[in-house]
């Protein structure tokens, strides 16, 4: 099991990995043009919650045992190497997987009725949103 | 009232940059920025600009630039936009104008007049990568004389004179006194780690000392007691190395220290053992010392709360009689003198006193050890020279001149993340350092700062390693006092007649 998790004593809430994570699925992958010039602005996969001081970056458990993966309807999600996969060309939408996952770490994306989920960015060697925290709160947890 | 105050500075947003992430409003504790969602577009309210540059770093495009406000008054020498600023400052308020930092006006910084030798041909100079260099300190009394037994047969040699309590530290630089309430919790412990971790001290400064801290970091600290007494009993003293009495301050000498009620959360008033949201008020002087005699009754209380087994530290502002006090406070018995310089900073001060009071640290220590020397007592005290310590350099230098350590604090703060905005007694730092807001003091990874700290530590080592071996020493007890290795550049007689050097070419 591999995942990134947010040390909120030192997360400060500046959104930052929001913003990498954007660029890191667009299609350029370049902040600038993801941003300001790409058609469509990628959905980020990680989000921020905050009341008063604290703040945390939250994104997909890749549980044991993933509720989003037995409420999936399409087959869409699924377990691989320890890591939940989602194929979006098998997703239909039907926002089973939002109702089921207890974090509340998959997202919505209503206009392409999608959902959207931390992918660990795969194919990096460490997920971006680590690498760009400029406080060293979001940390990859290796575990069983 | 309408305010006339100019904005200090300008925000500069490239459009064509701009993501409108957002970041910048964010991390703006001031409330400069602000997203306006019908417009999608970002608006810098420039008069809120402290210029502390949180913004521009964090900025993953870039996109900003803070710089001075270029729309100045007419320019005048003696009328200048400070100047004018201030006057119309308190004309709307008419009150005393505080700042943060240290004094900022150009005085003659002697560090920068004074150059060092290295060796020639009739000499050599060390490689101290190929040689030991020796930067390990030890501060505390020392004795008059060695009384060493005679040779065993072992050829062991054993010293018969009872060494008064001292200190080792592996480099000669001290963190300054920063309190817990002054400095928030997560920059005082990043000091606390960065210390043990490199083997020196930091300074509790006169807000007590978190009980949790003190089983791992108290080897390292030295803790205060100053006019306000905060957090002082047995258990406090005793968990330190040093234990240091505060008389004064460089930033504001003859100045007591005001931390207002609401930067006094729950954990501060624990530390500082005082009821949670009262106003903590360090008065100006310690009131039981009036006197060297009053003084050397405060340092032997310490001692014998401490069982004579840790140095007691006396820390003054540099001012103008500094060696006739440093003189009568070795006598009265302190086996460390700290001066803390004209330069020195400050969380808070009225920036009249930060900017006119006292005098440049490299006088101060010239004098008090050419004093001390005269005297024949400068074996029983370090000196520990603070205030504008800005490099390696003038570490070296001032230990030529005659200090045996320095303390750092605004180096050790920009080191941190600190910019100079001089904003810290606003308790908004967008830095997290000089704040008890807990969503900005969170800013303060200690895990970074720390290694920050360190990397500071470790890089001005090496650096001070260098120095000495071009000037062909191996030990930094060797350059103590060894004014022959500098000379002045560009300094008047009487400067460097008080310098104790000689001027470049003699």
């Amino acid at each position: 099991m591999r995942r990134v998790c947010c040390r909120a004593e030192v997360c400060i809430g500046c959104q930052l990995c929001v913003v990498w994570c954007q660029v890191e699925h667009s299609r350029s992958r370049d902040i600038i043009k993801a941003f300001l010039y790409e058609k469509e602005r990628p959905i980020p996969r990680v989000r921020v919650e905050e009341r008063g001081p604290v703040s945390f970056a939250l994104q997909c458990r890749h549980c044991e045992e993933p509720d989003c993966v037995f409420a999936c309807i399409s087959g869409a999600l699924y377990k691989k190497d320890g890591v939940v996969v989602h194929d979006a060309s098998k997703c239909v939408g039907c926002w089973s997987c939002v109702l089921a996952c207890p974090y509340g770490a998959i997202i919505r994306d209503e206009t392409h009725g999608k959902a959207w989920k931390c992918d660990l960015c795969a194919g990096r060697e460490e997920p971006i949103c680590v690498e760009k925290c400029p406080n060293e709160a979001l940390v990859v947890e290796v575990g069983g | 009232m309408k305010s006339y105050l100019l904005p200090e500075f300008e925000v500069e947003r490239k459009e064509e940059k701009c993501i409108r992430c957002q970041v910048c409003v964010r991390q703006c504790a001031f409330g400069t920025h602000r997203y306006d969602e019908e417009l999608d577009m970002i608006f810098s309210d420039v008069a809120r600009c402290v210029g502390c540059q949180r913004c521009v770093v964090f900025c993953p495009t870039n996109a900003l630039s803070v710089r001075p406000n270029p729309s100045a008054y007419k320019p005048n020498y003696i009328w200048t936009d400070e100047r004018i600023g201030d006057l119309t400052k308190q004309a709307e308020t008419g009150g005393v104008i505080l700042t943060g930092g240290g004094n900022d006006k150009p005085y003659r910084v002697y560090f920068d007049h004074l150059v060092l030798n290295a060796s020639q041909v009739t000499n050599p100079s060390i490689d101290p990568l190929r040689e030991p260099m020796e930067l390990r300190t030890f501060l505390g009394c020392k004795p008059d004389a060695l009384a060493l037994e005679s040779w065993s047969e072992s050829g062991d040699v054993e010293i018969r004179t009872a060494m008064p309590p001292n200190v080792m530290i592996e480099t000669p630089i001290l963190f300054t006194a920063m309190s817990y309430g002054a400095i928030s919790y997560q920059a005082f412990k990043s000091l606390a780690i960065a210390a043990s971790e490199y083997g020196t001290l930091f300074n509790t400064g006169e807000g007590g000392f978190p009980k949790e801290l003190r089983a791992k970091y108290g080897r390292n600290a030295i803790v205060q007691c100053a006019s306000g007494r905060f957090g002082v009993d047995a258990e406090y003293l005793n968990c330190a190395a040093v234990v240091e009495i505060k008389i004064g301050q460089g930033a504001k000498p003859g100045i007591g220290g005001h931390l207002p009620g609401e930067k006094v959360s729950c954990s501060i008033a624990e530390t500082r053992m005082i009821p949670e949201g009262t106003d903590a008020l360090s008065p100006a002087p310690q009131h039981d010392i009036y006197s060297i005699e009053d003084l050397s009754t405060l340092i032997y209380a310490l001692k014998e709360a401490t069982n004579y087994e840790k140095p007691v530290s006396v820390k003054i502002a540099a001012v103008h009689n500094s060696a006739a006090i440093a003189s009568g406070m070795v006598r009265a018995g302190a086996d460390i003198i700290a001066l803390d310089g004209l330069r020195g900073g400050t969380g808070a001060a009225p920036k009249i006193i930060r900017d006119n009071v006292g005098i440049p640290i490299e006088l101060a220590i010239a004098s008090v050890d050419q004093r001390l020397r005269e005297e024949g007592i400068r074996n029983r005290c370090s000196i520990i020279a603070a205030g504008g310590i800005r490099c390696s350099a003038d570490v070296i230098k001032a230990i030529a001149l005659g200090a045996d350590a320095v303390y750092i604090g605004t180096a050790a703060l920009v080191a941190m993340g600190c910019t100079l905005c001089q904003k810290c007694y606003t308790g908004k730092c967008n830095w997290g350092i000089c704040t008890q807001d807990p969503y900005l003091a969170k800013r303060i990874n200690p895990d970074i700062a720390s290694r920050r700290l360190v990397n500071l530590l470790r890089g001005w080592s090496l650096e001070m390693k260098e120095m000495l071996g071009g000037m062909g020493i191996n030990a930094i007890e060797s350059l103590r006092g060894n004014r022959d290795h500098l000379r002045g550049v560009g300094l008047q007689e009487w400067e460097l007649e008080v310098l104790g050097v000689k001027g470049a070419g003699e």
